[in-house]
């Protein structure tokens, strides 16, 4: 099986505000992206398994076709560097959706 | 060639860094003024709270003298946004300390127009308790007039409007304190006339410095130009180049959204831009759309102090404690409450973080663990310092020598990188307010100095 990191270009995760994380998945040729996004793998449902979250906690999931890129942003179960936090920057959420499977 | 309105973004980061060559290629054309972004929130609450910069005072003057004398030599303007990291009253006054510095080693004079973004408290309550204050987002805690009282520094979001009152007074050089990252770009342009879409469309792409190209970097110039109907982005480094796609993407960094973006008083629609390589390494766009709001909302972002840190860092390389981990550290915990049962639980906080494990993810970590040693970082957060420090000796002690079940390492349970193990962090802060208000005046005051 092919995984998403295989396809995409650039995959990866920042802080979007201290309140929320988003996840970036930015391809460099249009007909991969058409690929990935037809293929139907990312849904709100699979990424709230992914992350363990509520499908609540996803504020946006959207395909933006000029850019050939797909953002998700989740809600931070904590806040950018308050006690607990384990990634101020929000940096590296993005491992779990690299594994995704196409 | 139409005339265009050219702004030059050094850096990402005021005090970030960028190459002298890749600036200097900017003045080959005619160029309307310098604009650079100071700030951020991505570092977190301290910056705010502590009132501290993101980037050194010595990095902040290198910056800023390369990019004052040239912008006071061509006689345009030169606008920071953010001043200081977060924009707040401390930050504007160390970088306007700076100004002054460079302007009298280069033994010249300027006009400044510095634009505050302090918010008293009361302020705040008042609007609190006229409906005037939502949270930015549903997890965003509600606001209440106590967390108001505990949040020291507050500020808040500027738009173009006042930025736009500095430029009409000629300032030669205009401090904001926090502001909406594109918003010091964005007055630039509609001072000149320029369509505010457009302007606040290539704001949001300068802002980053040279983010954009390929290889994108925040430590790297970048060069802009407002048209009447559409702008152009361009690389100031041969190294890099822009393309039409990476500046459509662009748009996707550290954003909610990746063409619906908020600002103050207004909602910028990117869906229907184009994006066309119109020369070699030259994009240009057009179509973004301003749609101003009836109801102004700025953003507003205050930090509180909510606890004192102590941590320790070691290695684990035992398997026998490796394999019971979670086990022991609960273990030790309660041998440490036990010990400190005159203090309430409600005082102190211990955490812990097994680095090589799964600290970076938490239970989020779909990965099972196959290594063979950890990183354990664990912290004590207290009401203050002391307690913080002496719970952590207690915690570390108690786990340097807990004997757990079946251990044959009778001598030590953690490897500690440095003597002494302890780290005395000091305070810790949240964002206690990141939270919208509905204004129906500018509230940034602009002042003026002449140097």
């Amino acid at each position: 099986m092919v995984k998403l990191v295989e396809k995409a270009k650039i995959l990866r995760s920042k802080n979007a505000g201290p309140f929320e994380i988003t996840l970036d998945v930015l391809f460099d040729e249009k007909q991969v992206y058409e690929e990935v996004k037809n293929a139907g793998i990312l849904t709100k449902e699979v990424i709230a398994d992914l992350y363990n979250i509520s499908l609540d906690d996803i504020h946006h999931l959207v395909f933006f076709d000029q850019a050939l890129g797909i953002k998700i942003t989740i809600a931070r179960k904590i806040s950018s560097g308050s006690p607990g936090d384990r990634d101020v920057y929000g940096a590296q959420q993005h491992a779990p959706l690299m594994n995704l499977e196409l | 060639m139409q005339k265009g309105i050219s702004i030059l973004s050094p850096c990402g980061i005021l005090g970030y860094g960028f190459p002298k060559e890749s600036f200097m290629n900017a003045f080959q054309e005619n160029i309307h003024g310098i604009v650079v972004d100071a700030g951020s929130t991505d570092a977190g609450p301290h910056k705010l709270g502590a009132n501290v910069s993101i980037v050194s005072r010595r990095a902040l003057k290198k910056d800023l003298s390369i990019i004052l004398e040239c912008g006071l030599k061509h006689r345009i303007p030169v606008i920071i946004g953010s001043s200081g990291g977060a924009g707040a009253k401390t930050h504007v006054e160390l970088t306007l300390e700076v100004v002054k510095e460079i302007l009298l080693e280069q033994k010249r004079h300027a006009k400044i127009g510095i634009i505050w973004a302090d918010f008293k408290q009361q302020t705040i309550i008042d609007a609190l308790e006229e409906g005037r204050i939502t949270p930015l987002t549903p997890n965003i805690p509600t606001l209440t007039k106590e967390k108001i009282l505990e949040t020291k520094t507050i500020v808040a979001q500027m738009g173009h409007e006042p930025i736009l009152k500095a430029l009409k007074q000629k300032c030669d050089i205009i401090l904001c304190g926090r502001s909406y990252d594109p918003s010091p770009f964005a007055a630039l342009g509609i001072y000149h006339g320029m369509d505010p879409g457009l302007s606040y469309h290539l704001g949001k792409i300068l802002e980053c410095g040279a983010l954009c190209a390929e290889p994108g970097t925040t430590k790297d110039c970048i060069l802009g130009t407002l048209y009447k109907h559409s702008f152009t982005v361009r690389a100031l480094n041969p190294i890099r180049k822009c393309t039409a796609t990476s500046v459509a993407a662009h748009t996707f960094y550290e954003k909610e959204h990746p063409f619906i973006l908020h600002g103050p008083g207004f909602t910028l629609n990117l869906e229907n831009c184009e994006f066309n390589e119109i020369s070699d390494g030259v994009i240009e766009v057009r179509n973004s759309q301003y749609i101003a709001e009836e109801e102004v909302r700025i953003k507003l972002e205050g930090a509180r102090k909510v606890a004192y840190r102590t941590f320790v860092i070691a290695g684990i390389r035992d398997p026998l404690l490796i394999n019971q981990l979670e086990d022991v550290e609960q273990e030790v915990l309660q041998q440490v409450k036990n010990y400190f049962n005159e203090i309430s639980d409600e005082d102190y906080q211990v955490n812990f973080y097994h680095y090589g494990k799964d600290a970076v993810l938490g239970d989020q970590e779909p990965t099972p663990f196959m290594g063979h040693e950890i990183g354990v970082m664990f912290e004590v957060l207290a009401k203050d310092q002391e307690l913080a420090n002496s719970i952590c000796a207690n915690v570390r002690s108690t786990f340097l020598h807990y004997g757990y079940e079946g251990r044959k390492s009778s001598a030590g349970n953690l490897a500690f990188p440095y003597a002494p193990s302890d780290i005395e962090f000091g305070p810790v802060y949240e964002f206690s307010i990141y939270h919208l208000m509905k204004i129906t005046q500018d509230p940034f005051l602009l002042e003026i100095v002449e140097v």
